[in-house]
Protein backbone atom coordinates (compact mmCIF):
# COMPACT_ATOMS: atom_id res chain seq x y z
CA UNK A 1 0.00 0.00 0.00
CA UNK A 2 1.16 3.86 -0.62
CA UNK A 3 1.86 6.43 2.07
CA UNK A 4 -1.02 6.99 4.20
CA UNK A 5 -2.04 10.47 4.81
CA UNK A 6 -1.89 11.96 8.78
CA UNK A 7 -5.60 11.48 9.01
CA UNK A 8 -5.53 7.64 7.48
CA UNK A 9 -2.81 7.12 10.41
CA UNK A 10 -4.54 8.11 12.72
CA UNK A 11 -7.99 5.28 11.48
CA UNK A 12 -5.70 3.51 11.23
CA UNK A 13 -4.45 3.19 14.71
CA UNK A 14 -7.84 3.99 16.39
CA UNK A 15 -9.67 1.02 13.97
CA UNK A 16 -6.44 -1.40 15.70
CA UNK A 17 -7.35 -0.15 18.78
CA UNK A 18 -10.51 -0.79 18.39
CA UNK A 19 -9.75 -4.20 16.63
CA UNK A 20 -7.78 -5.44 19.84
CA UNK A 21 -10.04 -4.53 22.54
CA UNK A 22 -11.73 -6.05 24.99
CA UNK A 23 -15.81 -6.32 24.54
CA UNK A 24 -16.48 -5.55 27.81
CA UNK A 25 -13.92 -2.64 28.15
CA UNK A 26 -15.03 -0.79 25.19
CA UNK A 27 -18.79 -1.24 26.13
CA UNK A 28 -18.04 -0.15 29.38
CA UNK A 29 -16.35 3.64 27.92
CA UNK A 30 -18.79 3.61 25.58
CA UNK A 31 -21.80 4.09 28.39
CA UNK A 32 -19.76 7.45 28.84
CA UNK A 33 -20.77 8.56 25.53
CA UNK A 34 -24.44 8.57 26.52
CA UNK A 35 -27.03 6.73 24.30
CA UNK A 36 -24.73 5.99 20.64
CA UNK A 37 -26.04 8.22 17.87
CA UNK A 38 -28.69 6.60 15.45
CA UNK A 39 -27.40 5.23 12.24
CA UNK A 40 -27.85 2.62 9.61
CA UNK A 41 -26.28 -0.41 8.27
CA UNK A 42 -24.22 -0.24 5.35
CA UNK A 43 -23.24 -3.83 6.28
CA UNK A 44 -24.87 -5.22 9.17
CA UNK A 45 -22.34 -7.07 11.24
CA UNK A 46 -21.22 -10.23 9.93
CA UNK A 47 -18.77 -12.92 11.65
CA UNK A 48 -16.08 -15.02 9.38
CA UNK A 49 -12.66 -16.13 9.46
CA UNK A 50 -9.67 -14.67 8.26
CA UNK A 51 -6.80 -16.90 7.36
CA UNK A 52 -3.62 -16.16 9.13
CA UNK A 53 -0.43 -16.08 7.27
CA UNK A 54 2.92 -17.20 8.80
CA UNK A 55 6.10 -17.14 6.67
CA UNK A 56 8.44 -20.11 6.15
CA UNK A 57 11.18 -19.32 8.64
CA UNK A 58 10.00 -16.73 10.11
CA UNK A 59 11.23 -14.33 7.23
CA UNK A 60 10.16 -16.61 3.99
CA UNK A 61 7.75 -17.39 1.78
CA UNK A 62 4.17 -17.07 3.10
CA UNK A 63 2.22 -19.80 4.16
CA UNK A 64 -1.31 -20.47 5.67
CA UNK A 65 -1.11 -20.59 9.31
CA UNK A 66 -4.75 -21.19 10.61
CA UNK A 67 -8.00 -19.11 10.83
CA UNK A 68 -9.12 -16.70 13.44
CA UNK A 69 -13.01 -15.38 13.99
CA UNK A 70 -13.11 -11.49 12.84
CA UNK A 71 -16.41 -10.22 13.11
CA UNK A 72 -17.04 -6.64 10.63
CA UNK A 73 -19.60 -3.79 9.97
CA UNK A 74 -19.88 -1.24 8.15
CA UNK A 75 -22.58 2.06 9.39
CA UNK A 76 -23.40 5.34 8.36
CA UNK A 77 -24.34 8.45 11.18
CA UNK A 78 -27.52 10.46 10.66
CA UNK A 79 -25.12 13.18 9.82
CA UNK A 80 -23.58 10.84 7.03
CA UNK A 81 -20.01 9.85 8.51
CA UNK A 82 -19.19 6.26 7.23
CA UNK A 83 -18.11 3.86 10.00
CA UNK A 84 -16.39 0.55 9.93
CA UNK A 85 -16.23 -1.98 12.64
CA UNK A 86 -13.72 -5.13 12.80
CA UNK A 87 -13.30 -6.45 15.90
CA UNK A 88 -11.67 -10.18 17.04
CA UNK A 89 -14.14 -12.44 18.32
CA UNK A 90 -17.39 -13.26 17.31
CA UNK A 91 -19.65 -10.07 19.00
CA UNK A 92 -21.79 -8.88 16.94
CA UNK A 93 -22.58 -5.52 19.50
CA UNK A 94 -18.88 -5.41 20.08
CA UNK A 95 -18.15 -4.34 16.22
CA UNK A 96 -21.54 -2.13 16.18
CA UNK A 97 -19.14 0.02 18.90
CA UNK A 98 -16.17 -0.04 17.19
CA UNK A 99 -18.11 1.42 13.96
CA UNK A 100 -19.56 4.36 15.81
CA UNK A 101 -16.78 4.94 17.65
CA UNK A 102 -15.10 5.32 14.04
CA UNK A 103 -17.91 7.02 12.56
CA UNK A 104 -17.88 9.35 15.79
CA UNK A 105 -14.17 10.06 15.50
CA UNK A 106 -14.93 11.73 12.15
CA UNK A 107 -17.09 14.06 13.34
CA UNK A 108 -16.81 17.15 16.07
CA UNK A 109 -16.83 14.83 19.01
CA UNK A 110 -13.36 13.11 18.20
CA UNK A 111 -12.14 14.91 21.33
CA UNK A 112 -14.58 13.38 23.49
CA UNK A 113 -14.80 9.83 22.34
CA UNK A 114 -10.70 10.12 22.14
CA UNK A 115 -10.82 10.83 25.50
CA UNK A 116 -13.95 8.71 26.94
CA UNK A 117 -13.15 5.90 24.91
CA UNK A 118 -9.84 5.27 23.27
CA UNK A 119 -7.05 6.65 25.41
CA UNK A 120 -8.88 4.45 28.67
CA UNK A 121 -8.94 1.59 25.92
CA UNK A 122 -5.04 2.54 24.90
CA UNK A 123 -3.77 3.15 28.38
CA UNK A 124 -5.31 -0.53 29.39
CA UNK A 125 -3.71 -2.13 26.63
CA UNK A 126 -0.51 -0.88 27.36
CA UNK A 127 -0.42 -1.66 31.36
CA UNK A 128 -1.25 -5.01 30.48
CA UNK A 129 1.24 -5.40 28.03
CA UNK A 130 3.82 -4.14 30.18
CA UNK A 131 2.48 -5.95 33.22
CA UNK A 132 3.06 -8.91 31.31
CA UNK A 133 6.91 -8.19 29.77
CA UNK A 134 7.56 -7.45 33.30
CA UNK A 135 6.77 -11.07 34.64
CA UNK A 136 8.17 -12.36 31.65
CA UNK A 137 12.05 -9.83 32.76
CA UNK A 138 11.14 -11.76 36.40
CA UNK A 139 12.19 -14.93 34.72
CA UNK A 140 15.28 -14.00 32.39
CA UNK A 141 18.02 -15.71 33.15
CA UNK A 142 21.37 -14.04 34.54
CA UNK A 143 23.88 -16.29 34.34
CA UNK A 144 27.11 -16.33 36.27
CA UNK A 145 30.28 -18.27 36.09
CA UNK A 146 31.64 -19.94 38.92
CA UNK A 147 35.47 -20.34 39.26
CA UNK A 148 36.78 -23.41 39.89
CA UNK A 149 40.19 -25.41 40.45
CA UNK A 150 43.11 -24.52 41.90
CA UNK A 151 44.26 -21.39 42.40
CA UNK B 1 -31.53 -55.94 -3.56
CA UNK B 2 -30.91 -52.59 -1.20
CA UNK B 3 -32.41 -52.38 2.11
CA UNK B 4 -32.86 -48.88 3.86
CA UNK B 5 -33.37 -50.69 7.65
CA UNK B 6 -34.97 -47.22 10.41
CA UNK B 7 -35.90 -47.75 13.87
CA UNK B 8 -32.80 -46.32 15.75
CA UNK B 9 -34.18 -43.34 15.99
CA UNK B 10 -35.92 -43.34 19.87
CA UNK B 11 -32.59 -45.04 21.00
CA UNK B 12 -30.35 -42.72 19.61
CA UNK B 13 -32.33 -39.70 21.44
CA UNK B 14 -32.06 -41.47 23.93
CA UNK B 15 -28.14 -41.99 24.10
CA UNK B 16 -27.86 -38.52 23.34
CA UNK B 17 -30.02 -37.54 26.42
CA UNK B 18 -27.69 -39.80 28.55
CA UNK B 19 -25.07 -38.58 27.28
CA UNK B 20 -25.78 -35.03 28.02
CA UNK B 21 -26.62 -36.45 31.79
CA UNK B 22 -23.28 -38.17 31.65
CA UNK B 23 -21.41 -34.64 30.82
CA UNK B 24 -22.48 -32.94 33.62
CA UNK B 25 -21.49 -35.52 36.08
CA UNK B 26 -22.30 -35.35 39.59
CA UNK B 27 -25.15 -32.46 39.94
CA UNK B 28 -23.85 -31.81 43.80
CA UNK B 29 -20.63 -30.82 42.41
CA UNK B 30 -20.82 -27.22 40.70
CA UNK B 31 -20.85 -27.56 36.97
CA UNK B 32 -17.79 -25.50 35.22
CA UNK B 33 -18.08 -22.98 33.06
CA UNK B 34 -16.99 -22.04 29.44
CA UNK B 35 -15.06 -18.89 30.90
CA UNK B 36 -13.23 -21.32 33.92
CA UNK B 37 -12.30 -23.82 31.35
CA UNK B 38 -10.70 -21.47 28.84
CA UNK B 39 -8.70 -19.10 31.64
CA UNK B 40 -7.90 -22.81 33.74
CA UNK B 41 -7.05 -25.50 30.99
CA UNK B 42 -5.06 -22.82 28.72
CA UNK B 43 -2.83 -25.57 27.28
CA UNK B 44 -6.09 -27.55 26.05
CA UNK B 45 -7.76 -24.78 24.80
CA UNK B 46 -4.08 -24.14 22.70
CA UNK B 47 -4.16 -27.27 21.61
CA UNK B 48 -8.19 -27.58 20.31
CA UNK B 49 -7.37 -24.14 18.51
CA UNK B 50 -4.36 -25.01 16.90
CA UNK B 51 -5.51 -28.81 15.18
CA UNK B 52 -8.99 -27.36 15.04
CA UNK B 53 -6.80 -24.42 12.60
CA UNK B 54 -9.33 -21.81 14.36
CA UNK B 55 -8.68 -18.99 16.28
CA UNK B 56 -11.08 -18.52 19.01
CA UNK B 57 -10.72 -19.17 22.76
CA UNK B 58 -13.98 -18.67 24.08
CA UNK B 59 -14.89 -21.66 21.08
CA UNK B 60 -12.18 -23.74 21.79
CA UNK B 61 -13.74 -24.00 25.78
CA UNK B 62 -17.08 -24.55 24.45
CA UNK B 63 -16.15 -27.21 22.27
CA UNK B 64 -13.92 -28.80 24.83
CA UNK B 65 -16.99 -28.44 27.06
CA UNK B 66 -18.90 -30.35 25.15
CA UNK B 67 -16.86 -33.09 24.12
CA UNK B 68 -16.21 -33.89 27.88
CA UNK B 69 -12.46 -33.59 27.32
CA UNK B 70 -12.05 -35.30 24.86
CA UNK B 71 -9.63 -33.03 22.98
CA UNK B 72 -9.92 -34.66 19.32
CA UNK B 73 -13.93 -34.66 19.10
CA UNK B 74 -13.17 -30.95 20.70
CA UNK B 75 -11.16 -30.28 17.64
CA UNK B 76 -13.69 -31.90 15.47
CA UNK B 77 -16.44 -29.75 16.47
CA UNK B 78 -14.38 -26.49 15.74
CA UNK B 79 -13.55 -27.91 12.20
CA UNK B 80 -16.98 -28.51 11.68
CA UNK B 81 -17.82 -24.83 12.82
CA UNK B 82 -15.30 -22.90 11.14
CA UNK B 83 -16.93 -24.58 7.50
CA UNK B 84 -19.78 -22.54 8.36
CA UNK B 85 -17.71 -19.38 8.61
CA UNK B 86 -17.72 -17.65 5.52
CA UNK B 87 -14.29 -16.24 4.79
CA UNK B 88 -13.54 -12.84 5.22
CA UNK B 89 -9.92 -12.81 3.49
CA UNK B 90 -6.30 -13.14 4.74
CA UNK B 91 -3.50 -11.57 6.57
CA UNK B 92 -0.02 -10.16 6.08
CA UNK B 93 2.22 -13.11 7.13
CA UNK B 94 1.93 -12.31 10.89
CA UNK B 95 5.79 -10.37 11.92
CA UNK B 96 7.23 -12.71 15.00
CA UNK B 97 10.38 -10.66 15.17
CA UNK B 98 7.96 -8.49 16.74
CA UNK B 99 6.48 -10.93 19.16
CA UNK B 100 6.05 -9.32 22.25
CA UNK B 101 7.63 -12.36 23.77
CA UNK B 102 6.33 -14.25 27.06
CA UNK B 103 9.18 -16.69 26.77
CA UNK B 104 12.25 -16.61 24.36
CA UNK B 105 15.00 -19.17 25.01
CA UNK B 106 18.01 -20.15 22.59
CA UNK B 107 19.49 -24.00 23.26
CA UNK B 108 22.93 -22.97 21.06
CA UNK B 109 23.78 -19.37 22.30
CA UNK B 110 23.74 -18.71 25.94
CA UNK B 111 24.01 -14.82 25.85
CA UNK B 112 21.97 -14.23 22.82
CA UNK B 113 21.00 -10.77 22.71
CA UNK B 114 17.45 -10.28 24.39
CA UNK B 115 18.92 -12.85 26.88
CA UNK B 116 16.98 -16.56 28.32
CA UNK B 117 13.31 -15.64 29.15
CA UNK B 118 11.85 -18.99 30.66
CA UNK B 119 8.34 -17.43 30.55
CA UNK B 120 5.64 -19.83 32.59
CA UNK B 121 7.37 -22.97 31.54
CA UNK B 122 6.93 -26.49 33.16
CA UNK B 123 11.10 -27.21 32.74
CA UNK B 124 12.74 -27.01 35.80
CA UNK B 125 9.64 -28.47 38.01
CA UNK B 126 10.28 -31.63 39.36
CA UNK B 127 7.20 -33.15 38.18
CA UNK B 128 5.69 -34.04 41.24
CA UNK B 129 2.10 -34.30 41.81
CA UNK B 130 1.34 -30.79 44.26
CA UNK B 131 -1.50 -32.00 46.26
CA UNK B 132 -2.18 -28.08 47.03
CA UNK B 133 -3.74 -27.70 43.98
CA UNK B 134 -6.37 -29.93 45.41
CA UNK B 135 -6.98 -27.51 48.16
CA UNK B 136 -8.21 -23.97 47.49
CA UNK B 137 -6.09 -20.90 48.56
CA UNK B 138 -4.34 -17.59 47.13
CA UNK B 139 -1.45 -17.78 45.01
CA UNK B 140 1.18 -15.68 45.51
CA UNK B 141 1.94 -13.34 42.82
CA UNK B 142 4.15 -13.87 40.13
CA UNK B 143 7.86 -11.39 40.91
CA UNK B 144 8.07 -8.72 37.92
CA UNK B 145 11.23 -6.99 37.26
CA UNK B 146 11.66 -3.88 35.07
CA UNK B 147 12.02 -4.51 31.44
CA UNK B 148 15.23 -3.21 29.91
CA UNK B 149 14.46 -1.94 26.29
CA UNK B 150 16.57 -4.21 24.27
CA UNK B 151 15.64 -6.31 20.75
CA UNK B 152 15.20 -9.78 20.56
CA UNK B 153 16.94 -10.44 17.01
CA UNK B 154 16.48 -14.08 15.43
CA UNK B 155 18.57 -16.25 16.64
CA UNK B 156 19.10 -17.44 12.89
CA UNK B 157 19.96 -13.46 11.56
CA UNK B 158 22.91 -14.01 14.54
CA UNK B 159 24.17 -16.62 12.40
CA UNK B 160 23.54 -15.52 9.13
CA UNK B 161 26.29 -12.54 9.66
CA UNK B 162 29.01 -15.18 9.64
CA UNK B 163 26.89 -16.85 6.39
CA UNK B 164 27.09 -20.24 8.80
CA UNK B 165 23.47 -20.69 7.64
CA UNK B 166 21.26 -21.02 5.29
CA UNK B 167 19.25 -17.85 4.44
CA UNK B 168 15.12 -17.61 4.16
CA UNK B 169 14.75 -15.48 1.19
CA UNK B 170 11.60 -13.70 1.39
CA UNK B 171 9.10 -13.68 -0.99
CA UNK B 172 5.31 -12.66 -1.99
CA UNK B 173 2.72 -14.31 -3.47
CA UNK B 174 -0.04 -16.31 -2.22
CA UNK B 175 0.45 -19.88 -0.99
CA UNK B 176 -1.54 -22.95 -1.67
CA UNK B 177 -4.64 -23.61 0.61
CA UNK B 178 -5.54 -27.15 1.93
CA UNK B 179 -8.48 -26.26 3.05
CA UNK B 180 -9.54 -24.79 -0.12
CA UNK B 181 -7.85 -27.04 -2.78
CA UNK B 182 -7.00 -31.05 -2.39
CA UNK B 183 -3.59 -32.16 -1.27
CA UNK B 184 -1.58 -32.19 -4.05
CA UNK B 185 1.84 -34.22 -4.01
CA UNK B 186 4.62 -33.00 -4.16
CA UNK B 187 3.87 -30.40 -1.72
CA UNK B 188 5.85 -27.27 -1.53
CA UNK B 189 6.85 -26.09 2.04
CA UNK B 190 3.98 -23.65 2.63
CA UNK B 191 1.61 -26.36 2.03
CA UNK B 192 3.48 -28.88 4.00
CA UNK B 193 3.85 -26.02 6.84
CA UNK B 194 0.02 -25.78 6.89
CA UNK B 195 -0.78 -29.51 6.89
CA UNK B 196 1.80 -29.75 10.24
CA UNK B 197 0.71 -27.13 12.12
CA UNK B 198 -2.97 -28.47 12.02
CA UNK B 199 -1.32 -32.22 12.50
CA UNK B 200 -2.38 -34.11 15.65
CA UNK B 201 0.43 -33.65 18.41
CA UNK B 202 0.85 -37.04 19.08
CA UNK B 203 1.76 -37.80 15.23
CA UNK B 204 3.81 -34.78 14.60
CA UNK B 205 6.06 -35.45 17.95
CA UNK B 206 6.45 -39.30 17.30
CA UNK B 207 7.71 -38.69 13.58
CA UNK B 208 9.90 -35.62 15.28
CA UNK B 209 11.46 -38.15 17.58
CA UNK B 210 11.61 -40.85 15.17
CA UNK B 211 13.64 -38.95 13.15
CA UNK B 212 15.89 -38.30 16.91
CA UNK B 213 15.88 -42.51 16.83
CA UNK B 214 17.95 -42.27 13.80
CA UNK B 215 15.39 -42.65 10.88
CA UNK B 216 16.68 -39.51 8.76
CA UNK B 217 18.76 -38.03 11.74
CA UNK B 218 19.27 -34.46 11.06
CA UNK B 219 21.03 -33.81 14.29
CA UNK B 220 19.34 -30.69 15.50
CA UNK B 221 19.36 -27.69 17.75
CA UNK B 222 16.73 -25.82 19.21
CA UNK B 223 18.30 -22.18 17.33
CA UNK B 224 15.24 -20.40 19.12
CA UNK B 225 12.15 -20.87 20.82
CA UNK B 226 9.45 -17.63 21.83
CA UNK B 227 6.15 -17.99 22.90
CA UNK B 228 3.88 -14.42 22.92
CA UNK B 229 2.02 -12.33 21.15
CA UNK B 230 1.58 -11.11 17.73
CA UNK B 231 -0.43 -8.44 16.16
CA UNK B 232 -2.56 -10.13 13.31
CA UNK B 233 -2.84 -7.23 10.06
CA UNK B 234 -5.21 -7.43 7.07
CA UNK B 235 -5.91 -5.48 4.05
CA UNK B 236 -9.19 -3.22 4.53
CA UNK B 237 -10.56 -2.58 0.88
CA UNK B 238 -12.84 -0.45 1.79
CA UNK B 239 -10.33 1.52 3.98
CA UNK B 240 -7.61 1.09 1.02
CA UNK B 241 -5.27 0.48 4.19
CA UNK B 242 -4.33 -2.11 6.65
CA UNK B 243 -5.20 -2.59 10.17
CA UNK B 244 -4.13 -5.15 13.21
CA UNK B 245 -7.87 -6.55 12.99
CA UNK B 246 -6.84 -8.71 16.34
CA UNK B 247 -3.77 -10.68 18.40
CA UNK B 248 -2.75 -13.81 19.21
CA UNK B 249 -0.33 -16.03 20.96
CA UNK B 250 1.76 -18.23 18.88
CA UNK B 251 4.86 -20.51 19.57
CA UNK B 252 7.66 -20.56 16.87
CA UNK B 253 10.67 -22.74 17.07
CA UNK B 254 13.50 -22.31 14.88
CA UNK B 255 16.09 -25.21 14.59
CA UNK B 256 19.46 -25.28 13.54
CA UNK B 257 20.52 -28.51 11.92
CA UNK B 258 24.22 -29.85 11.14
CA UNK B 259 24.48 -30.24 7.33
CA UNK B 260 27.34 -31.65 5.25
CA UNK B 261 26.73 -30.18 2.08
CA UNK B 262 26.02 -31.38 -0.86
CA UNK B 263 26.78 -30.53 -4.32
CA UNK B 264 25.10 -27.07 -4.65
CA UNK B 265 25.85 -26.01 -1.08
CA UNK B 266 28.84 -25.09 1.17
CA UNK B 267 28.65 -27.01 4.84
CA UNK B 268 26.70 -24.74 6.47
CA UNK B 269 23.50 -24.78 9.30
CA UNK B 270 20.45 -25.35 7.66
CA UNK B 271 16.87 -25.12 9.27
CA UNK B 272 13.49 -26.61 10.21
CA UNK B 273 10.62 -24.35 11.12
CA UNK B 274 8.15 -24.79 13.34
CA UNK B 275 4.93 -22.16 13.97
CA UNK B 276 1.61 -23.05 16.33
CA UNK B 277 -1.16 -20.73 17.28
CA UNK B 278 -1.15 -20.72 21.25
CA UNK B 279 1.55 -21.75 23.57
CA UNK B 280 1.92 -25.00 22.22
CA UNK B 281 5.79 -25.56 22.67
CA UNK B 282 6.09 -29.76 21.77
CA UNK B 283 4.46 -29.01 18.97
CA UNK B 284 6.50 -26.20 17.41
CA UNK B 285 9.51 -28.22 18.08
CA UNK B 286 8.07 -31.32 16.75
CA UNK B 287 6.67 -29.36 13.82
CA UNK B 288 10.67 -28.19 13.24
CA UNK B 289 12.05 -31.37 12.83
CA UNK B 290 9.77 -32.71 10.74
CA UNK B 291 9.64 -30.02 8.15
CA UNK B 292 13.35 -29.98 8.19
CA UNK B 293 13.42 -34.03 7.45
CA UNK B 294 10.94 -33.54 4.72
CA UNK B 295 13.73 -30.73 3.02
CA UNK B 296 15.97 -33.47 2.30
CA UNK B 297 15.02 -33.09 -1.69
CA UNK B 298 15.87 -29.62 -1.90
CA UNK B 299 18.73 -30.05 0.23
CA UNK B 300 20.24 -32.35 -2.28
CA UNK B 301 19.90 -34.90 0.67
CA UNK B 302 19.80 -39.17 0.02
CA UNK B 303 16.43 -40.25 1.17
CA UNK B 304 16.68 -43.12 3.43
CA UNK B 305 13.89 -44.41 3.37
CA UNK B 306 12.56 -43.49 6.88
CA UNK B 307 9.04 -42.45 7.64
CA UNK B 308 9.31 -38.96 8.58
CA UNK B 309 11.26 -38.35 4.34
CA UNK B 310 7.86 -39.56 3.07
CA UNK B 311 6.03 -36.26 2.52
CA UNK B 312 2.64 -38.30 1.57
CA UNK B 313 3.10 -40.72 4.19
CA UNK B 314 3.83 -37.81 6.47
CA UNK B 315 0.79 -35.56 5.64
CA UNK B 316 -1.69 -37.61 4.39
CA UNK B 317 -1.78 -38.94 8.26
CA UNK B 318 -1.16 -35.49 9.94
CA UNK B 319 -5.11 -35.22 10.48
CA UNK B 320 -6.59 -36.62 13.27
CA UNK B 321 -9.71 -35.45 12.23
CA UNK B 322 -9.56 -37.14 9.08
CA UNK B 323 -7.73 -40.19 10.72
CA UNK B 324 -10.53 -40.23 13.53
CA UNK B 325 -13.60 -40.27 10.91
CA UNK B 326 -12.05 -43.12 8.53
CA UNK B 327 -11.16 -45.17 11.69
CA UNK B 328 -14.48 -44.56 13.96
CA UNK B 329 -16.94 -44.98 10.93
CA UNK B 330 -15.99 -48.84 10.76
CA UNK B 331 -18.07 -49.08 14.05
CA UNK B 332 -21.20 -48.08 12.27
CA UNK B 333 -23.62 -50.18 10.59
CA UNK B 334 -22.28 -51.98 7.80
CA UNK B 335 -24.73 -54.78 8.32
CA UNK B 336 -24.93 -55.35 3.86
CA UNK B 337 -21.36 -55.37 3.37
CA UNK B 338 -20.71 -57.53 6.09
CA UNK B 339 -23.54 -59.92 5.00
CA UNK B 340 -22.00 -60.17 1.41
CA UNK B 341 -18.96 -60.93 3.60
CA UNK B 342 -20.87 -63.55 4.85
CA UNK B 343 -22.03 -64.91 1.68
CA UNK B 344 -18.83 -64.92 0.20
CA UNK B 345 -16.95 -67.12 3.14
CA UNK B 346 -19.71 -69.29 3.16
CA UNK B 347 -19.38 -70.10 -0.30
CA UNK B 348 -15.77 -70.88 -0.75
CA UNK B 349 -15.82 -72.84 2.47
CA UNK B 350 -18.45 -75.23 0.68
CA UNK B 351 -16.11 -75.47 -2.40
CA UNK B 352 -13.11 -75.96 -0.20
CA UNK B 353 -15.00 -78.62 1.55
CA UNK B 354 -16.15 -80.51 -1.63
CA UNK B 355 -13.16 -80.22 -3.14
CA UNK B 356 -11.57 -81.98 -0.08
CA UNK B 357 -14.42 -84.25 0.25
CA UNK B 358 -14.09 -85.70 -3.55
CA UNK B 359 -9.82 -86.00 -2.76
CA UNK B 360 -10.84 -88.06 0.52
CA UNK B 361 -13.38 -90.07 -1.94
CA UNK B 362 -10.97 -91.03 -4.59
Amino acid sequence: MTDLTPDQKARQAWLSLLAKSPPAALAEHCDALGTLPDHTWLQPPETGAVMVRGRTGGTGAPFNLGEMTVTRCALTLETGEVGHGYVQGRDKSHAQRAAVVDALMQTDRANEVRRAVLTPLETAMIAAKSARAEKAAATKVDFFTMVRGED
Amino acid sequence: MYVAVKGGERAIDNAHAWLAEERRGDTSIAELSVEQIREQLGLAINRVMAEGSLYDPDLAALAIKQSRGDLIEAIFLIRAYRTTLPRIGHSHPIDTGKMACDRRISATFKDVPGGQVLGPTFDYTHRLLDFKLAAEGELPEAPIRETEAQDMPRVTDYLNREGMIQTEERTEGTPPDLTRQPMEYPANRPLRLQALTRGDEGFVLSMAYSTQRGYARNHPFVGELRIGKVAVEMDISALGFSIDIGEMTVTECETVNQFTGSKSEPPQFTRGYGLVFGQTERKAISMALVDRALRWKELGEDNVGAPAQDEEFVLAHSDNIQATGFLEHIKLPHYVDFQSELELVRKLRAEVMAASQKEAAE
